[in-house]
């Protein structure tokens, strides 16, 4: 007679093989011609399956103000300048854009390697978002956009997963939080800066990134600051969401 | 079939070219000059100015003595060329083979054409009569070969036409400059006292060449006709425009379709040999009424791709009227730029602006919203952050000068500042509180101003003294004063963008 453990460690490498076959069909493709990007910040990487940050897929930011807005850009910006490192495209459409082309340099995207489509309305802007994900010669598509039903978001996710194009959709201050069929949904507002010994100035921006959903990862909370073109994490005050409050795709 | 020649002399091109952009210049004497070793020399002189003695050649300085009115304007070295190689192609309607003859003349090879005009006067006539009406001063002449033509044209005195076989009595009493020889040679002939072709017209061939050299004995028997003289016609460029008459007028879409596809086949057919894209075109429809529908398409690449153009092409169809029926189908490139076509890897997708791909992409987007929907941007070299960006004219426009990141730009930028409410310190300290949206934001942090001066020479302005500052929340606005604290001005304070 085997004992449950016994049962379970002649069934685990069944189960794993299932797990990694599992993956695939949710979303979390691997490609052998895909360029495998590092974020440079190894806590946000490990709460994605395989520790890799998704590519070909679509991720979505939630914000709840401009001044959120302002935040979800920075963090685009700096996710946009690894996914762009091999010299790539990118495409950002809107219909209400204000983001300032000069201010990506800070993040090392090069501005001029991005085309800026501003359309009237927001049928309009899903369309574009669709279109340019299906071409397989773009790196990342962002698009701004308020509200997405979840058939329109699988699109544009089954969109992403052809192509192996990113797609990162910046939601401001949508009027209802549905589901979606987005890889992860993030929410990132700022921290007050710092500086060290009260020096004068402003500081470095700082971020609460908060990974508030992602399919077969672990959720969390980080407090990190940008500079000298990298993700640090702020030593002081670390807390993590409590159990309850956390969900899983 | 014996040949016939007709050549053309413009007496005063440049300057009747001149007159006619610039009819002010019709009664005055000018002259275009040009330096030469130091002094300004005539190089043409209007008809005006000849009647008043001047010629080419001569320094301006006496020139003004001469006539001291006189108009000096500066001769435009290659004008001449292009204006010769367009007067060619207007010619091509009196004979397929037209050339030209630098500096200021055009020869045409009109054999077999002359009788269409009726005769050779006729024929003459006409080309003379429309080039007088476009303000040119010309002479012409026609002769079996093209040394008697353009001899007889620039030194004859009598008649234009010289019959079958009659060129060597025309030349015979023409000076030896009119068999286009070069300068020394003629001022030999001079020396020697031959002042007329006859003269030296039947000498010993053997002392010709010993004296005078080859050259005189190949134009003579090129102006006589015992030697072939090979002309190089201009060509003109084809405009790229097909054409589909149809049996039956059209009505439908279908048919419009299938039209379309026709056209554009033929169209990339054409430019795909020429290793040419279109980027504008436009397909016309010619109703049974006379009245023209048309539908344009642009595109951002240079594109030989029917496929693709047919797709821009397509959601436009529906705006064709048919009414009657359509008779007539033309596809016209009104703009076409040679394809750089590159090697293409085969093994890894690369991402870039350049690719096909993605100039398609954006085409498509444009048929369906616009055109005014895309934007790329370079950096330019101003410091208002709203001047400091300009629109790329191109997808591979390359920036021309780096893009700066020594000051802090906001990452969320509004078009328009809106004026805020603000409690501030006199003179230059950043505020300390501020109302936005009808919240009150306590600034708990700020950086040092940044003085940004309006660029006097483009527009006037008050400077703006710039602040980035950051509330208790820890959100960062780029916040301006427009103008400094004075006797009795408030200078007003703007927000103008939102840090990450």
């Amino acid at each position: 007679m085997k004992t449950d453990e016994q049962i379970y460690a002649f069934k685990k490498p069944t189960i794993a093989q299932l797990q990694r076959d599992i993956l695939p069909l949710q979303g979390f493709k691997m490609l052998s011609t895909d360029n495998s990007i590092n974020l440079g910040f190894p806590p946000i990487e490990n709460a994605f399956p395989n520790a890799v940050f998704p590519m070909g897929c679509t991720h979505e930011f939630l914000s709840a103000s401009i001044e959120e807005m302002a935040s979800t850009n920075g963090f685009i910006a700096v996710l946009l300048s690894k996914l762009m490192q091999f010299d790539g495209a990118a495409i950002w459409v809107s219909s209400s854009r204000s983001l300032f082309p000069h201010s990506l340099k800070r993040f090392g995207v090069q501005p001029d390697k991005i085309i800026f489509v501003d359309l009237k309305n927001e049928r309009d802007t899903l369309y574009a978002i669709e279109e340019s994900l299906k071409c397989k010669r773009i790196t990342a598509v962002v698009g701004e956009i308020k509200h997405i039903t979840f058939k329109e978001s699988r699109r544009l996710q089954l969109a992403a997963e052809q192509s192996r194009v990113t797609g990162l959709l910046v939601r401001d201050q949508p009027n209802i939080l549905n589901t979606t069929a987005c890889l992860s949904r993030w929410h990132i507002t700022a921290l007050p800066r710092e500086l060290p010994d009260g020096m004068p100035g402003i500081g470095f921006p700082r971020w609460n990134i908060e990974l508030l959903r992602v399919r077969n990862g672990k959720p969390g909370v980080w407090q990190v600051e940008y500079s000298s073109d990298r993700l640090k994490e702020i030593k002081q005050n670390i807390f993590s969401i409590p159990m309850e409050e956390r969900k899983t795709g | 079939m014996c040949k016939r020649f007709v050549a053309i002399w413009f007496r005063h091109l440049k300057t009747d070219w001149m007159i006619r952009h610039q009819p002010e210049l019709k009664d005055v004497a000018f002259v275009l000059a040009e330096p030469q070793r130091g002094r300004m020399v005539i190089t043409e002189v209007s008809a005006v100015a000849k009647t008043k003695g001047l010629c080419a050649g001569m320094i301006v300085a006496d020139a003004k003595v001469i006539f001291p009115k006189v108009q000096i304007h500066d001769d435009k070295i290659d004008v001449s060329d292009k204006l010769l190689t367009k007067l060619a192609i207007w010619c091509i309607k009196y004979t397929p083979v037209a050339t030209i003859d630098l500096p200021d003349g055009l020869i045409l090879d009109v054999s077999g054409c002359s009788h269409l005009w009726g005769s050779e006067e006729a024929y003459l006539k006409d080309i003379v009569t429309k080039l007088r009406a476009l303000g040119y001063h010309v002479r012409v002449a026609m002769a079996d070969t093209l040394g008697a033509a353009w001899g007889v044209c620039r030194y004859g005195k009598e008649k234009a036409i010289i019959k079958n076989g009659e060129q060597s009595q025309a030349l015979m009493s023409l000076p030896p400059a009119a068999l286009r020889l070069e300068i020394n040679i003629t001022d030999r002939l001079q020396k020697l006292g031959l002042y007329k072709i006859k003269s030296f017209m039947h000498m010993q061939r053997s002392a010709l060449r010993r004296r005078f050299g080859e050259q005189l004995l190949w134009r003579l028997d090129q102006a006589l006709g015992n030697r072939e003289e090979i002309i190089n016609p201009v060509i003109p460029v084809e405009p790229y425009n097909e054409r589909l008459p149809c049996l039956e007028p059209i009505q439908t879409a279908a048919g419009i379709e299938i039209a379309l596809q026709k056209l554009l086949d033929k169209l990339c057919n054409r430019l795909e040999k020429e290793g040419k894209g279109l980027r504008n075109a436009i397909f016309k429809c010619y109703r049974v009424d006379s009245n023209i529908q048309e539908i344009k398409i642009r595109t951002n690449h240079p594109s030989k791709n029917v496929k693709h153009l047919f797709k821009l092409f397509e959601p436009k169809i529906a705006t064709i009227e048919p009414a009657l029926g359509i008779e007539l189908f033309t596809l016209e490139a009104s703009k076409i730029e040679n394809i750089q076509s590159s090697q293409e890897t085969f093994w890894t997708i690369n991402s870039s602006l350049e690719c096909l791909e993605v100039a398609e992409l954006l085409d498509n987007l444009e048929s369906k919203f616009g055109n005014n929907i895309i934007r790329r941007y370079l950096p330019d070299e101003h410091h208002l952050p709203e001047h400091s960006i300009k629109l790329a004219k191109s997808l591979n426009e390359k920036p021309t000068s780096e893009w700066k990141t020594d000051k802090l730009r906001p990452i969320r930028f509004l078009n328009q500042p809106e004026p805020i409410e603000v409690m501030a310190p006199i003179p230059d300290y950043p505020p300390m509180n501020f109302r936005f949206n009808g919240k009150l934001h306590k600034v708990t942090k700020a950086d040092a101003c940044e003085r940004i001066e309006s660029e006097w020479w483009l527009d006037k302005g008050l400077h703006r003294d710039y602040y980035v500052v950051q509330n208790e929340e820890g959100k960062c606005y780029w916040l301006f004063r427009l103008g400094h604290y004075g006797a009795g001005n408030k200078p007003s304070w703007f927000i103008h963008g939102f840090f990450e």
